[in-house]
């Protein structure tokens, strides 16, 4: 039949002349193959000593950002839980009272906000979904652990460190 | 026979032994990093500098594994299987010459444990031994797989034995010795009479023959079709656990160390080096032959690297590949190659 994309190879299968019955030039081509690897550099990266560097765009734990003057960013719109595919996200929303003027940037902020990590596949829709540019996904890895209540990350584990902390 | 004697013979048996199971734990060391070097890896650095302490840690994790013996098993035989294969592995090193004798206070210590006149013949005898422990290991496990497996290790082995052994006819035709020390002794120096005198490059299709069979014996690739986990389980030892186990791969690694310390013997001169008369006279005949001993281990070790480089190399032959090779391939080549000489000794005794 004819080929339709006509990608398509049609392979010669030749009986093996004397040469390669003899299997030794091969084997010698393919044993200089891999004495070369021996010269060559190692692709590890050991691990626990050294890290790999991620690339520019890679997804990793959630950061929920503060401003220039250190006060949280976050306002509890709701989008991010909104636009989350795999519904990950909860928060309740509080007022802001007179006295947290300087912990929160807006009068509306989000009381608790918890991402369930084992439901989170880092798509990155909450912070496409972020008005406030208020959650980012530029942590590392998420670490391993042993119970699954331990994966819900609340904001003590979220939230960036505060100004002063950070330098 | 005086005490002395067997006292100088006590210690090197004890000597050669211990030297023979530190390389063999140190080749198993040895073929996880050139395997992970040739694959552009690190291999084991976590137990000591390097992870030259990973054999004592495997040692201790066999040791410590749960031993199980299957209830069907013939219990005697499944017990004594690892325990032949690693005692024939073992034996084979008792006929090898690892240097010219020292002379310590007037007295002269051969560095070999005995010099049968048939050292030859004893090493085949030896290493055809070796499938008993492969073969009864299979057996006692009761399981058809480990079975196979057995029967296919003995088969191979028996195939390469017959151009094993052809192929060395060809070199006894050169040398007139079965002595393995004589054999060395052939191989003085590197250069005499406007020729090498390492047999190889009077026998470079015999050792070729030789390399390959041994290959079959050792059990190992490309010719490890005993154990090949696809086809066969694990093979023969399927059914083995913990130190059992061990003794099984630890065998396979001695018997490594001896063909390769028999391929160096019989085809690379031995312990004899390039201005060795040279070296004699300047510092004194026991020096010589320290550094002759040093130079045959550095051949074994060579000998053994090439093991892992080729084993990192070429998969596995397929089991009709390998009947074919060992008895359509290298049984008339052996026989040729014994002709040849036969015929080339000839012309060079007429004229």
């Amino acid at each position: 039949m004819e080929s339709l994309s006509n990608k398509k190879k049609v392979l010669e299968q030749k009986p093996l002349n004397f040469m390669e019955r003899m299997y030794l030039p091969a084997i010698v081509k393919g044993m200089g193959i891999t004495i070369s690897h021996l010269f060559k550099k190692e692709a590890t990266v050991r691990y626990p000593e050294v890290e790999r560097e991620f690339s520019t765009n890679f997804r990793g734990m959630h950061s929920l950002k503060r401003d220039e003057n250190g006060k949280e960013r976050c306002t509890a719109c709701g989008l991010c839980a909104l636009s989350c595919p795999a519904e990950a996200i909860t928060m309740i929303a509080a007022e802001r009272k007179p006295e947290e003027k300087h912990l929160y940037r807006e009068e509306k902020y989000a009381a608790t906000y918890e991402i369930n990590m084992l439901r989170c596949i880092f798509c990155g829709l909450c912070e496409e979904a972020c008005p406030k540019e208020a959650i980012y996904l530029d942590g590392p890895i998420v670490p391993a652990d042993y119970l699954r209540k331990d994966f819900i990350y609340g904001k003590d584990k979220l939230v960036e460190a505060p100004l002063e902390m950070k330098k | 026979m005086d005490t002395g004697f067997i006292i100088e013979k006590f210690i090197l048996v004890a000597v050669i032994f211990g030297i023979s199971l530190v390389i063999a734990m140190y080749s198993t060391y040895a073929e996880r990093k050139v395997a992970a070097f040739l694959q552009d890896r690190l291999g084991p650095d976590r137990a000591g500098p390097f992870g030259i302490l990973q054999p004592l840690a495997d040692g201790v994790k066999m040791f410590m594994k749960e031993e199980i013996i299957p209830t069907s098993s013939n219990r005697f035989l499944f017990i004594a299987g690892p325990g032949l294969a690693l005692l024939c592995a073992c034996i084979g090193t008792a006929v090898i010459p690892w240097g010219n004798p020292i002379e310590i206070g007037g007295k002269i210590i051969p560095l070999q444990v005995t010099d049968i006149n048939v050292g030859v013949l004893y090493i085949f005898g030896v290493v055809s031994l070796g499938v008993y422990g492969v073969m009864i290991g299979g057996w006692a496990s009761n399981n058809k797989y480990s079975l196979l497996s057995a029967i296919r290790a003995a088969s191979q082995n028996i195939s390469y034995e017959i151009a094993m052994g052809l192929s060395i006819i060809a070199l006894l035709l050169v040398t007139n010795s079965l002595s393995l020390k004589e054999i060395v002794s052939k191989q003085h120096g590197f250069w005499e009479n406007g020729w090498f005198t390492w047999y190889f490059f009077k026998q470079p299709l015999g050792f070729l023959i030789f390399m390959v069979c041994s290959f079959a014996e050792t059990n190992r690739a490309p010719f490890d079709l005993p154990e090949c986990e696809t086809e066969l389980i694990g093979g023969y030892h399927t059914e083995y656990s913990s130190m059992k186990l061990g003794f099984y791969l630890f065998a396979e690694y001695i018997n490594m160390f001896v063909s390769s310390a028999v391929m160096a013997t019989l085809y690379f001169g031995g312990f004899n080096y390039p201005f060795m008369d040279l070296a004699a006279t300047h510092w004194g005949a026991n020096w010589a032959s320290i550094i002759g001993v040093i130079i045959f281990f550095g051949k074994i070790c060579g000998f053994i690297f090439f093991f892992m480089w080729v084993r990192w190399t070429i998969p596995r032959f397929r089991y009709d590949q390998l009947m074919n090779l060992g008895w359509k391939g290298l049984i008339p080549l052996a026989i040729a190659n014994i002709i040849i000489t036969g015929i080339v000794i000839a012309i060079i005794e007429k004229f």
